[in-house]
């Protein structure tokens, strides 16, 4: 557990959103810019994917990230890395003290095989990827879809593995305000499912607005 | 014994592919010991479904692939069960070795001095084997390493454990969908070992005897009954 609190004042960054549950976020973030998403209530699930801007396929890895800093576990120091080797972005800042890359993003599908077949109308963070895609595209973003989603960031969750190779949910160790800050080393795009998820006690069932702020180079 | 309709050694440090068809098997045998296969695995009827590394994990609570697990599709679905393993640990968190860490870790051998026995890293592996099905950059996704484990300890710091898998060791896939399979065996991106000696594998192609509802990967949890369900219905 690395916890970093990080000088930056929210009222000199240059771009500020909230994010409600179950909407998607993209946004560019340039190299030298630091991005924080704050967590407002509290044990909030942000799934999040990286993409190096001048090239969609060369995207965050979590097998490369967890395997160069041998921890599975995301924190201050963390360099998350791309499919070509590269770091795409540092993380700066970490109020919270750990995050996962291993649990992914829920799907209408995955939610069928772990709840119920039923369960296939509610709202997923894979159908969020996927509309935020649209939307991106709509904004005159590169082409971004399905196999472009791969394992992501899962910011504020708690997914500890055991040595006997069991994984588990855990009830999270995030709290409302807590946050983490990630720098970037090239331009990337940021994409995130502020996740919807109502079938796991790991938010208390509550999904809840997160904020985005970024600086530019101090 | 189920029918073998062939078996093949692929080297150390060499790439294969294959369709493996619903209601056949591939088992992988570690002749040597100390092999490691990096695969991964595409829906050969869509190939924008494949294994997915997350979804399979968390609908069984598992870090590692022994007997009766299985691996699901981003869509649900169950590509390959794991029906027989002598091994007892194959590794889906340490993904793939790249050009950079096999020249830092061994050095530099070209083909033209070296020959077939030239240094070979796992993604441009992939990446040439899945060229051949017109698969790109953008479709690599996290894979498994059949033979290797890696140990995540309580603080979360990962280790890669030697010697896990014994010559004669095996592992059997059975298809419970047309499944596309992508592998190379280079070692293991996090295997300490100074010199370069990727290990050969023996495959074989079996005949699968049809999955009984009491299967015992289809019933192994209630995530994996469901998933077989949907496997159902998609041959509908």
């Amino acid at each position: 557990m690395t916890i970093m609190e990080s000088a930056l004042k929210p009222e000199a960054a240059v771009y500020t959103a909230v994010v409600p549950a179950g909407e998607p976020w993209l946004h560019e973030v340039r190299a030298g810019q630091v991005m924080r998403i704050v967590d407002l209530k509290g044990n909030q699930a942000v799934d999040t994917l990286f993409y190096n801007a001048d090239d969609y396929g060369d995207r965050y890895s979590a097998q490369d990230t967890i395997r160069e800093q041998r921890s599975i576990y995301l924190t201050t120091g963390t360099k998350l890395m791309s499919t070509r080797g590269n770091v795409l972005l540092t993380i700066v800042a970490d109020t919270c003290g750990r995050h996962d890359t291993l649990g992914g993003a829920c799907a209408q599908e995955s939610n069928m095989v772990r709840y119920a077949i039923e369960k296939r109308h509610m709202h997923a963070c894979r159908n969020s990827f996927l509309k935020g895609a649209l939307e991106w595209a709509g904004r005159g973003g590169q082409r971004l879809e399905k196999r472009d989603i791969t394992s992501n960031i899962n910011f504020f969750m708690n997914v500890p593995v055991t040595p006997k190779g069991e994984l588990t949910f855990e009830d999270g160790i995030s709290d409302a305000g807590k946050y983490v800050e990630l720098e970037a080393e090239v331009d990337v795009v940021a994409v995130i499912s502020n996740c919807p998820q109502l079938n796991n006690p790991c938010n208390a069932y509550d999904p809840t607005p997160i904020q985005v702020l970024i600086w530019d180079r101090s | 014994m189920a029918k073998v309709f062939w078996e093949e050694t692929v080297q150390g440090g060499a790439t294969w592919s294959h369709v493996l068809k619903r209601r056949t098997a591939l088992r992988m045998t570690d002749t040597k010991g100390g092999a490691n296969i990096g695969m991964l695995l595409y829906n050969a009827d869509n190939l924008t479904e494949r294994y997915n590394m997350a979804d399979t994990l968390k609908a069984q609570h598992i870090a590692r692939f022994t007997k009766h697990d299985v691996l699901m599709s981003d869509m649900g679905r169950v590509l390959c069960s794991i029906t027989e393993d002598t091994c007892g640990w194959h590794d889906p968190l340490g993904g793939v070795s790249n050009a950079g860490q096999v020249r830092a870790r061994y050095g530099e051998a070209s083909y033209q001095e070296h020959r077939n026995a030239c240094l070979k890293n796992g993604l441009d592996s992939f990446l040439v084997e899945m060229g051949k099905y017109g698969l790109g950059w953008r479709d690599l996704m996290p894979n498994v390493n059949w033979f290797s484990k890696v140990a995540v300890r309580g603080d979360g710091s990962m280790g890669f454990v030697l010697d896990n898998s014994m010559a004669g060791d095996y592992v059997e896939l059975r298809a419970e969908m047309n499944t596309l399979i992508v592998l190379h065996t280079c070692p293991h991106p996090m295997d300490p070992a100074h010199k370069f000696a990727p290990k050969p594998v023996q495959l074989s192609i079996r005949h699968a005897a049809p999955v009984e509802v009491d299967d015992a990967c289809k019933i192994a949890c209630e995530e994996n009954t469901r998933a077989f369900t949907l496997t159902e219905r998609y041959f509908l």
